[in-house]
């Protein structure tokens, strides 16, 4: 019997990384992306698990895949977006399987609160035929992980466990327990189902439908899957955060909570529709449940995604919206009085030395996903593409095919991080082809925008040891770049002029910033001493303005000012005060 | 019991998660379930920041509607607008005196609102400005001023106890600080 060790309040994604460490887990892998990241950030905190992060999500998952078969109990977590970059060993590992057992986590961004897109991850467990389970809370989320990594190993298969961003950031009581250690299992080589050749897949393939037949059957009788008794009139089918919503508006409604929502779990839907008159059914994302449900040709009236949007989150007030009607209310303050605080680049960011020399060299920037990517925003307006996750090199390839837009006029603009992520091959990709054109690799020397993981250009691992670190202009000029240079993007001089040479090469360049994130342990250490303006000398031109840095800003009297607690002393404004007036300079140090 | 709902709303780096996360804990020691809600990843940089805790019997959303929060706490004077139309008609609004001016205002035309626009949106409401940036430099500790204002708002919820508070302090501030911030929570209760 486990014990019990009290109570605690938790977000769903430290809920995941406790019931896997209750679990035994022995290992996890990911790729840091919001709204995932917590998970092996919290579990690097429990000394008993090996806790990484990957170059990216197809490493992580190959590399829980490999633990899982060599009999580790292994996860893997990452975004939605991240499980298309996993998406080949995803459905692969559906085929092998698993000596020890394999948890991936999904952390979907419904509403896209840090996102590119909205897809729902649910079709991916259909897709590569795996169990799915859907937590509506922390609670769920611990309880669902322990239970899934026992399925995983039961049964032979990895398992999905997906979130969206409320259950994935939302806190929750929890019941904390001890650890159940369990040795890692016996390894044995399996030719016939470890190595995917064709002859052997043709056979796991029939596996896989014979093991989703008898996940079907245990999905039927889940304890994840409960009828909720209630009023007979209206009964709510819905799975993960959505069921909270829909309690909220429908308290006394005859409920089907689906938290082992494939393979669809169809008698228990047939059995719960008897129980009802009307059938609404809520999920965030796409019409996944409703599909099913749909296709039982029940005579029950049937309200899904025919009334209720498919875009954004499934709130409280959405459903009071679409199905009862009740309007929000506009809100009553005059738009003027609230102002706009849209994300913005932080004070003394690196980044906003080059985007100031990109703004004033008026160049098209294919763009990367990353904290600059905020810089397609006012007052850079520096960007031109975001995709995914390496897109902007291999982009640019593509946009120069217009010969509008050659090397000269554009640029690729990606992230130390997201270069390892998946920019590398696109700059093979780049000189293989025999192109002309800049790359622009922003090394702050931390993934940042997720809130500073490690990553292979750190030295540091997630459980903070010290290991190598990557040699970009090594690596870029072992790819056959002939032009690379790094430089100090605090000069605003030398940036500029190091683009406007690297522009001018006749092939591929790459130019490497060199200022760590503003953010880092490191910079905030060695804080400076701040800038100030003189506002005697001021003549309210507005230059430091445009740079864009949060730390300044517009004065009663049309005059800057710079905010001393902001302000980290990096010094570009002063660069960019005309030479004849000289208003800014640093705070001396007193005696 | 109803489930009760409490809005923090300000500036990322303003200390509202661990505010919200001292009160969410505050809940659960006075044996109530909790639900604390805040959306995180772009919000750091600088962006308006919103966190709700609910709690009661048994709570499901983690977050609030319009005209449902019993309490707002907002730790930044223009943010109060933002938030405003989320407050009961009967509910409570505690307004930090403080100003964060945003970049947007060098491109927008917009002007920081004055406090009298403010308090023209507040007529009907219970509402009460604290400097809690004064307040705190009283104790000598600046970095203190939304235990400050939590304690402000603690007197408003009765069904949370004191030592609930107590206890949730000690367990979620460093323990070097403790001492500073329970000093600043019961000055909040006298504010």
């Amino acid at each position: 019997m486990v014990k019990v060790i009290g109570k605690a309040i938790l977000s769903g994604n430290e809920a995941i990384a406790r019931g896997a460490y209750e679990a035994g887990v022995h290992f996890a892998s990911a790729y840091p992306g919001t709204p995932s990241t917590e998970i092996l950030e919290s579990l690097a905190l429990y000394k008993e698990v090996k806790a990484e992060w990957a170059p990216n999500e197809k490493v992580a998952m190959e590399v829980a895949g490999g633990a899982a078969i060599g009999g580790a109990i292994s996860l893997c977590a990452q975004k939605h977006v991240g499980l298309n970059v996993a998406a080949d060993p995803l459905f692969s590992l559906a085929y092998a399987g698993v000596t020890g057992a394999l948890l991936i986590i999904t952390a979907d961004d419904s509403g896209m609160h840090s996102s590119q897109n909205e897809q729902d991850n649910r079709h991916f467990a259909r897709a590569a035929k795996l169990p799915l389970l859907e937590p509506v809370n922390s609670d769920e989320a611990l309880r669902m992980t322990k239970w899934a990594l026992k399925i995983s190993h039961q049964f032979d298969s990895p398992v999905i466990l997906r979130t969206t961003t409320r259950v994935s950031h939302g806190k929750g009581v929890v019941t904390l327990s001890e650890r159940e250690e369990i040795p890692i299992y016996p390894y044995k080589k399996n030719f016939e189902k470890y190595v995917l050749m064709p002859s052997n897949a043709r056979k796991l393939h029939v596996v896989v439908e014979e093991r989703l037949k008898k996940l079907k059957e245990l999905a039927e009788s889940s304890e994840w899957n409960v009828i909720e008794d209630g009023d007979s009139e209206i009964g709510v089918i819905t799975s993960g955060v959505s069921y909270n919503y829909a309690k909220e508006v429908f308290p006394n409604a005859t409920y089907l909570k689906l938290g082992f929502s494939f393979p669809f779990p169809m008698e228990k839907v047939k059995e719960f529709s008897k129980k009802v008159k009307k059938i609404i059914i809520i999920e965030e994302g796409d019409d996944f449940i409703e599909g099913y449900v749909r296709q039982l040709g029940l005579s029950n009236e049937i309200i899904g995604k025919n009334i209720l949007p498919y875009c954004g989150e499934m709130l409280p007030e959405v459903l009071k919206e679409y199905l009862l009607n009740e309007k929000v209310e506009k809100k009553t303050i005059n738009s003027n009085h609230i102002l706009e605080r849209p994300p913005v680049l932080c004070p003394g960011c690196p980044h906003i030395g080059i985007f100031d020399a990109i703004k004033k060299q008026r160049l098209s920037v294919a763009g990367d996903i990353g904290c600059y990517t905020l810089a397609a925003l006012a007052p850079w307006n520096a960007m031109d593409t975001c995709i995914c996750m390496g897109a902007s090199i291999s982009g640019l390839s593509g946009l120069m095919q217009n010969p509008m837009l050659t090397g000269n006029n554009s640029v690729a603009v990606i992230g130390d991080s997201t270069f390892i992520h998946s920019g590398i091959t696109s700059l093979i990709d780049m000189v293989y082809n025999n192109r002309k054109g800049t790359v622009v690799i922003l090394d702050n020397r931390i993934t940042a925008m997720t809130g500073n993981q490690q990553n292979p250009t750190t030295g540091l691992t997630l459980q903070g040891n010290n290991t190598s670190q990557i040699d970009l202009e090594a690596l870029v000029k072992a790819i056959g770049v002939k032009w690379v240079k790094r430089v100090n993007n605090y000069n605003l001089k030398e940036t500029s002029d190091a683009l406007r040479e690297a522009r001018e090469f006749d092939g591929v360049s790459v130019l490497i910033t060199s200022q760590p994130c503003a953010l880092t342990e490191e910079v905030k250490r060695a804080k400076k001493y701040p800038f100030e303006i003189d506002e005697s000398k001021c003549i309210a031109c507005g230059a430091c303005l445009r740079l864009g840095c949060p730390a300044i800003s517009k004065g009663e009297s049309g005059k800057s000012k710079i905010d001393p607690v902001y302000c980290i002393g990096c010094g570009m404004c002063a660069q960019v005060c005309p030479p004849k007036v000289q208003a800014i300079h640093k705070i001396e140090k007193e005696a | 019991m109803k489930t009760t709902s409490i809005l923090f709303a300000g500036i990322g780096g303003q200390g509202i998660i661990k505010a919200s996360s001292i009160l969410a804990t505050a809940c659960l020691n006075s044996g109530f379930d909790v639900k604390q809600s805040e959306v995180h990843g772009m919000a750091q940089r600088g962006g308006s920041v919103v966190s709700f805790v609910r709690f009661g019997e048994k709570v499901y959303s983690p977050t609030v509607e319009q005209k449902t929060a019993d309490i707002i706490l907002s730790f930044e004077k223009s943010e109060t607008l933002r938030w405003i139309d989320y407050l009961k008609s009967d509910g409570f609004l505690l307004i930090n005196d403080y100003e964060i001016r945003p970049t947007s205002l060098n491109y927008t035309g917009k002007t920081y609102p004055e406090r009298s626009t403010v308090e023209s949106y507040l007529k009907e409401i219970e509402y009460k400005f604290v400097n809690s940036t004064e307040e705190a430099l009283k104790l000598g500790d600046v970095r203190v001023f939304n235990t400050i204002l939590l304690g402000v708002i603690a007197k408003k919820i009765e069904s949370i106890s004191i030592e609930s508070f107590h206890k949730a302090i000690e367990l979620s501030v460093p323990s070097k600080t403790i001492q500073m911030n329970l000093k600043a929570f019961d000055l909040g209760l006298s504010l």
